[in-house]
């Protein structure tokens, strides 16, 4: 995708409002996704917190992957203290 | 001065719930230093002001016209990331006092290379100076945005492009650099080492890192899936590895004293870890196997060093 | 007698340095980083006295290099902050890398620099070598010609940066040692008109905790190309805005400024072109040129960048020769740095010819004999049509 605004459309010194990365999708990344097991999950946010893209949502206790931007990396299922996370592979 | 006291954490489910450190960045499946920035960012109860040194954490997360980062930030160059933040900590002290702004935590976040090599005279002068504010170094072992490039903390023996294992050289011959040695020589109220997976203990080391009333440091170790290659998910189990083999110790040091919060009493022998990554692959082979002594007897003496410091009391 | 505006001012006496700071404190910094380096460090020795007197409300942090000293204004200026600092030759071209990003940053921190030669050999004394050698990147960039003008740079210099149509760092040159080091009569404006003058800063940007923005991120080559677009329409502001300040400035001290400081030269056949304190030893010069029967002038730069084009136009129409006076010689250039400012403005519509001149490289000094002999030989080469060549004053050659 390609840039298009003029230069005094930009603002000055290249500085940015906050959080405009979360336009850039990186789902697309991958090649396995993480499929939680709800019935295995204890809800220890161990995931959540560890997920180097935030791409696990939270809500009080309760985890969701977030495949807009989940990159495949598989630390999730890797970290799991319950193995309720399995890596799939990405359907194309 | 504005009074900071953040309390330890008891539970995950006590962190916020919003990023400050969004999805969308560049950086790499698996990356370390980018559970670094998570994790640090999640450990502030207030909206800290982040400075950023040229590297990974910084090129990952800004590439124009997308910001990963909900709080301030400001990158300046590779080399002088404490320097900037000094600039930052006495202005806001001032302008707060005057009410022209809002005191804020300042977190600088380098990498080893902005850290141990480019960007150490800043951090003295900084340190020394007294500046009100968190160093973090985010330890990837080697100059990894520029291509995995040796740095003052890539370990003995590993491969990098700048020091790559070949027939003649069985990649870098120096031994890592002591930075927390280095930091602790200026009698900072609080340095730290720290890995992310003990990320408990890393998350409490930031809080009572800025609950200081001068500088303070934290050495977090930070696995580099595409540099040291190894698999994007375990990015975690080496940063566990590495602790549980005793060579990278975790310790605080606080107001001179030094004291260990991992004692790793059964230690796994240094080969465990080294397995694990490509970069040392080429120590396994067998004319290589007194190499792979050396680490284990370098990793001992360091660890039977800090155990004196530890046991002498208020020396540093 | 005094004028109006020259009573409700005090004559102080002060070298160029101590001119600096005592407009530096007037000027109501918030943060100074220092880092000393021959012949200025007088600057920050002054600015640190005050701060123990407690005359400065300001935060005085003494870096462990210029690259850190810089780095540190930025970093205050980000945060909100009025900043200045100073330097000289190897400690402005340490700054070096730091002085684009400022510039691309937009911060509209002021830096004095006491004009010194570079190394190698090290060398202590005045030549320009240090400011003219950083001209491109983007600062706007004055040079003051004695202790008075370094006072008033000082004060307008704030005004000029924090334009809102301008938000770029200013940089302005003394000559170290001559100017720095030497008393002067200074006429220094009251505290609360200088206050009241410049105000308090009021960033476009800040690093705000209830307003988060990110600074400096990557830009490849689809977006970078447009912020240096952006600086240059800055740039061309400035020199309008740089001309309202002397005017303001003018209004408040009696004292005129303008982007070239000239002398003699309506009718003049002859330039002079100089910068620093050899603009007032060629004034001396023209004087008795005059007398001869030579029709001299000088023109002495004050606004190098943005440089003043129009000025230019204007003062070099009608002249026929100009012995153009570079304290730096560019090597493997064909020609200095003021040289190529000029020949980029009068060539080819005036036909004025111009030749190179360099000297006091080192603190070499320089008198007006030598310098009128410049004018007089740059007369003759025109009358000859001689193309321009490097030639060396006082050089044991």
């Amino acid at each position: 995708m390609s840039f298009s605004k003029k230069y005094k459309e930009m603002e000055i010194g290249a500085v940015l409002p906050r959080a405009t990365g979360l336009q850039f999708k990186t789902g697309d990344w991958r090649t396995k996704r993480p499929i939680i097991d709800y019935q295995k999950c204890i809800e220890c946010l161990i995931c959540w917190s560890l997920c180097p893209d935030s791409a696990i949502k939270r809500k009080g206790t309760k985890v969701e992957i977030d495949y807009d931007y989940c990159k495949g990396c598989g630390i999730c299922s890797v970290e799991c203290p319950t193995k309720a996370i399995k890596m799939e592979r990405e359907e194309v | 001065m504005t009074k900071r006291d953040y309390k330890p954490l008891t539970k995950l489910s006590d962190l916020p719930e919003e990023n400050r450190l969004v999805s969308g960045h560049r950086l790499c499946a698996g990356c370390g230093p980018a559970i670094v920035g998570r994790l640090a960012m999640l450990a502030v109860p207030d909206t800290p002001i982040v400075i950023n040194a040229t590297g990974c954490l910084e090129v990952g997360t800004t590439l124009y016209p997308y910001t990963s980062w909900s709080v301030p930030w400001a990158h300046v160059t590779f080399e002088n990331a404490a320097a900037v933040a000094s600039g930052v900590v006495e202005t806001l002290d001032k302008l707060s006092k005057e009410g022209r702004a809002k005191d804020a935590p300042v977190i600088a976040f380098g990498g080893d290379g902005g850290t141990f090599d480019i960007g150490l005279q800043a951090l003295s002068g900084a340190l020394e100076r007294g500046h009100r504010f968190l160093y973090i170094c985010y330890d990837n072992e080697a100059y990894a945005n520029t291509g995995v490039q040796r740095s003052g903390a890539t370990p003995f023996g590993a491969s990098t492009t700048t020091s790559p294992a070949g027939k003649v050289i069985p990649g870098k011959q120096e031994w890592k650099k002591d930075i927390v040695g280095i930091v602790a020589a200026h009698h900072i109220p609080y340095a730290a080492t720290s890995s992310i997976a003990y990320y408990r203990d890393f998350i409490n080391k930031v809080r009572k890192a800025l609950s200081q009333d001068g500088p303070s440091f934290i050495h977090v170790f930070a696995p580099c899936t595409f540099g040291w290659r190894f698999d994007t998910s375990q990015t975690i189990q080496i940063a566990k590895l590495i602790v549980e083999t005793r060579i990278f110790p975790v310790f605080e040091i606080e107001n001179g004293t030094l004291k260990f919060n991992f004692k790793v009493p059964n230690p796994k022998p240094v080969e465990e870890y080294l397995k694990t990554q490509r970069r040392f692959a080429h120590l396994l082979k067998p004319e290589n196997k007194n190499l792979i002594e050396l680490i284990q007897k370098n990793t001992n003496e360091n660890w039977e060093r800090l155990l004196r410091i530890e046991a002498a009391g208020k020396i540093l | 007698m005094a004028t109006l505006q020259e009573a409700k001012q005090k004559m102080m006496e002060l070298t160029g340095d101590h001119a600096i700071a005592y407009g530096a404190k007037q000027a109501g910094i918030d943060f100074v980083a220092a880092y000393p380096i021959t012949p200025q460090t007088i600057i920050v020795e002054k600015l640190s006295e005050y701060l123990a007197d407690g005359l400065i409300n300001a935060k005085y942090i003494n870096v462990e290099s210029e690259h850190s000293a810089i780095s540190a204004v930025i970093g205050a200026e980000l945060a909100g902050a009025r900043g200045f600092t100073a330097t000289s030759s190897q400690g402005l071209v340490l700054m070096f890398e730091e002085l684009p990003v400022a510039a691309g940053m937009r911060m509209p921190l002021v830096m004095a620099v006491a004009m010194r030669a570079l190394s190698a050999p090290i060398n202590i004394h005045c030549d320009h070598s240090d400011m003219l050698s950083v001209r491109d990147q983007g600062w706007v960039m004055m040079i003051a010609e004695n202790a008075q003008e370094a006072y008033d740079q000082t004060v307008m210099s704030f005004k000029i940066a924090e334009d809102p149509s301008v938000q770029l760092p200013v940089m302005y040159g003394i000559d170290g040692f001559i100017t720095t080091h030497n008393m002067e009569n200074v006429y220094t404006l009251p505290d609360e008109m200088v206050s009241e003058y410049l105000g308090v800063r009021k960033p476009l940007y800040r690093l705000d905790p209830d307003n988060p923005m990110t600074f400096g991120p990557l830009a490849l080559h689809d977006t970078y190309f447009e912020f240096r677009r952006q600086q240059y329409d800055a740039m061309t502001n400035a020199y309008e805005v740089t001309k309202e300040v002397f005017g303001s400035y003018e209004q408040m001290s009696g004292r005129k400024y303008t982007p070239l400081k000239n002398y003699m030269t309506e009718d003049a056949e002859v330039l002079i072109f100089a910068a620093g304190s050899t603009v007032g030893t060629a004034r001396q010069a023209v004087r008795k040129l005059r007398e001869e029967g030579v029709k001299a002038g000088v023109s002495g730069v004050t606004l190098l960048r943005p440089f003043p084009v129009p000025e230019v136009m204007e003062t070099f129409s009608n002249v026929k020769a100009a012995a153009v006076l570079e304290r730096m010689l560019s090597l493997g250039s064909p020609a200095g740095p003021h040289y190529m400012d000029l020949a980029s403005v009068v060539y080819p519509q005036l036909d004025v010819r111009m030749y190179d001149f360099i000297y006091g490289l080192g603190g070499r000094d320089i008198d007006w004999a030598t310098i009128a002999h410049t004018a007089k030989t740059a007369l003759s080469d025109a009358e000859h049509k001689r193309p321009n060549e490097t030639r060396f004053l006082g050089v044991r050659e």
